[in-house]
C-alpha cells in the first residue's frame, strides 16, 4: 500500500530557547510537545502515538510517556541521529493508515550547547560498537568526517570552498527575517572562506551552530486534519535508507539520499522539479551540495554550481531551501536537525514561513535529513508534503 | 605553510574477542585484515561475518602496509595540535579510517603513497597509522 495522502501534518512547534541550562531535556520535550498541540487545537488525550530518538532520556518512549502521562497504542523510539524525526513521520503514517493510530506526536529536544557537546568531541559508542575500535583511536569527530566526505567530493568533482560558502550565503539571507535565529548576520562567500580553517576544506563558517532547544510534529487521519483550524498538509511520499562503509569498499562521494529521495518521489508520484521549497539538512555546507545531488536536484558532482549565486535563497533561486536559517544560521537543536527541516517545510505549504522568504504559492515541499556520519554511518530520509 | 606531524595522545582502542588478532599483530607490527574464504573479498574492519558475502569463512590476512590517500582532512581546532584524519585504500583494495603521521601534514594530498606506521596509544595496543612513503 502506498502512504501517500494517508495522514497529514496537523501540528508543529519549534522552541524558541536557543540555550536552556534552567531547564531539562524532559521537560523541553513537555514543552515542544505542549506547543504543537496548541498549534493543532488538540489535547494531549487525543494522542494515541509518540515517538522520540536517542535524545530523549531514558529508555525514550518508556520515560516520555510515563512523563507526559501519554495513553498510546503505537510507539516508535527509531534512531538513525537527526533524520530520526523524519523517519518517525514515516512510521507515524504507517502506522495512521493501517489503522493501528490517530494522532501520533514526535518530539526532539537537547542540550547540547550547555552540556558543551559539539562536533568536534567523538562519539564514543562504547566498544561493543563494532567500529568503534576502528575509529576513535584516530580522533574521528563530526566535523572532520564531514570534511573527508568533501575533500573528495572536491577531488572528484572540482568543487570549490566558494560553492561551498554559497550554502552558508543563502541560509543567512534566510536567518536575518528569523528572530530566533542565533546567527542573523547577513554573510557574503569571502566571509566564509576567510573564517577560520577547521578541518579542511571546512571553515568555521561552514558548520552549522549548536543550540539547545527542540520540536515536535503531530500526525492525524485525513478526516481529523479537516476538522481542525489550520490548513491541512498531506504527506505525499517517504522514503529512508542506511549508508555504511560497505565492508571497506567505499564512496564517499554520495550519502542514503541516493535511495530514500527516490523512494519519496515514486510514492508522491512528483520530481525534484515539481518541488517549490525544500528543507535539506544542513550540518555542514557539504551536506547540502550532496543530498541535493542525490535527491536528483542536478546531476551528481553538480551540486557546488547549482548552490552557486543565490540559487538557494528564496525570491532569488530556483530552490528556495532553509527559509528559517537551517542548521547553519538558526538552531541545531540536540545535534540533530530533522526536526526543524520537517517544522519549516509545514509552514512553507501553510503560507506562515517570514514574508520575506515566503515561496508563493507553496503546494509541493520536501524535507530531508542525515543523521550520523556522511563519511561513515548515516541514515538518510525524504517527506514530501503537499498543501491540499 | 607547514605543519609538522607532532605526537598526540592517542585514545586506546578497546579489543574485543572478535578483534584481538588485529591489536596482537599491531603489537608485532604488522596490519592484519580479514579476507573471506567463500568469495575471496577482502574486508575492513575485521567481522566474524563477511560482509560481501555473509560467509562464516573468514581467514586473517598479512596486508603488505602500503595504500594511497583516497580523502584527508588536517584538523585544526579540535586538539590542541593540528592532526591528519584520512581514508586510505590499502593494495588489497579495502580503505580503513587512519591518521597520516610523521611529515608536513600541509603537503598531503589524496592519492598519494603511504605505508603504515605503529603507534603507541595510550595504556593499550599500538594503532595503525600512515605516512608517505
Amino acid at each position: 500500500m502506498s502512504l501517500k495522502r494517508q495522514a497529514c501534518i496537523v501540528g508543529i512547534y519549534e522552541h524558541p530557547t536557543r540555550k536552556a541550562p534552567d531547564k531539562t531535556i524532559a521537560q523541553l520535550h513537555a514543552e515542544v510537545a505542549h506547543g504543537a498541540l496548541a498549534d493543532a487545537g488538540l489535547s494531549f488525550r487525543d494522542i494515541d502515538g509518540y515517538a522520540c530518538a536517542g535524545d530523549a532520556p531514558g529508555l525514550g518512549p518508556l520515560a516520555m510517556i510515563d512523563y507526559m502521562n501519554l495513553r498510546v497504542r503505537h510507539m516508535d523510539s527509531t534512531d538513525t541521529g537527526g533524520s530520526s524525526y523524519l523517519i518517525h513521520v514515516m512510521h507515524a503514517a504507517e502506522a495512521i493508515a493501517t489503522g493501528k493510530a490517530d494522532i501520533v506526536l514526535v518530539t526532539l529536544a537537547g542540550r547540547p550547547r550547555s552540556e558543551g557537546s559539539s562536533g568536534t568531541v567523538p562519539r564514543n559508542f562504547g566498544a561493543n560498537a563494532p567500529d568503534v575500535p576502528f575509529e576513535l583511536p584516530y580522533h574521528a569527530v563530526t566535523l572532520n568526517q564531514y570534511a573527508m566526505a568533501a575533500k573528495r567530493h572536491m577531488y572528484e568533482y572540482g568543487t570549490t570552498a566558494e560553492q561551498l560558502a554559497w550554502v552558508k550565503v543563502a541560509a543567512s539571507h534566510h536567518a536575518q527575517h528569523n528572530p530566533h535565529a542565533m546567527l542573523r548576520e547577513v554573510v557574503t562567500v569571502e566571509d566564509v572562506v576567510n573564517s577560520p580553517m577547521m578541518s579542511d576544506p571546512l571553515h568555521r563558517l561552514d558548520c552549522c551552530v549548536v543550540s539547545d532547544g527542540g520540536g515536535a510534529v503531530i500526525l492525524a487521519r485525513p478526516e481529523i486534519a479537516r476538522s481542525l483550524n489550520k490548513p491541512v498538509i498531506n504527506l505525499l511520499g517517504a522514503g529512508s535508507a542506511i549508508k555504511g562503509l560497505n565492508g571497506g569498499d567505499i564512496d564517499l562521494t554520495y550519502t542514503a539520499a541516493r535511495f530514500s529521495g527516490p523512494s519519496a518521489f515514486a510514492e508522491a508520484g512528483v520530481t525534484p522539479a515539481d518541488i517549490q521549497y525544500a528543507s535539506i539538512y544542513d550540518s555542514f555546507t557539504i551536506t547540502v551540495i550532496m543530498q541535493l545531488e542525490d535527491l536528483g536536484f542536478c546531476k551528481k558532482g553538480e551540486g557546488g554550481k547549482f548552490v552557486a549565486d543565490g540559487n538557494l535563497i528564496s525570491g532569488v533561486g530556483k530552490l528556495p531551501f532553509n527559509t528559517d536559517g537551517g542548521g547553519l544560521c538558526n538552531n541545531h537543536p540536540a545535534n540533530r536537525g530533522g526536526m526543524t527541516k520537517i517544522i519549516e517545510a509545514v509552514r512553507q505549504l501553510r503560507g506562515e514561513a517570514h514574508p520575506r522568504v515566503q515561496v508563493p504559492n507553496c503546494g509541493l515541499a520536501l524535507a530531508h535529513g542525515t543523521g550520523g556520519v556522511i563519511s561513515s554511518r548515516h541514515g538518510s530520509a525524504t517527506l514530501i508534503m503537499e498543501r491540499a | 605553510m607547514a605543519t609538522i606531524y607532532q605526537d598526540r595522545v592517542i585514545t586506546a582502542p578497546v579489543a574485543t574477542p572478535e578483534n584481538q588478532p588485529f591489536y596482537d599483530a599491531a603489537a608485532r607490527g604488522e596490519l592484519l585484515i580479514k579476507r573471506c574464504l567463500a568469495c575471496g573479498e577482502h574486508h575492513y574492519h575485521p567481522r566474524a561475518i563477511c560482509p560481501h558475502c555473509f560467509s562464516d569463512q573468514t581467514e586473517w590476512v598479512v596486508a603488505q602496509g602500503v595504500g594511497t590517500i583516497y580523502t584527508v582532512s588536517v584538523s585544526r581546532r579540535v586538539l590542541p595540535t593540528a592532526y591528519a584524519i584520512a581514508y586510505v585504500t590499502l593494495a588489497e583494495g579495502v580503505s580503513m579510517m587512519t591518521n597520516i603521521v610523521d611529515c608536513d601534514l600541509d603537503a598531503l594530498a589524496i592519492g598519494q603513497a603511504v605505508r603504515v606506521v605503529f603507534k603507541p596509544s595510550e595504556g593499550g595496543p599500538p594503532v595503525p597509522m600512515f605516512t608517505p612513503v
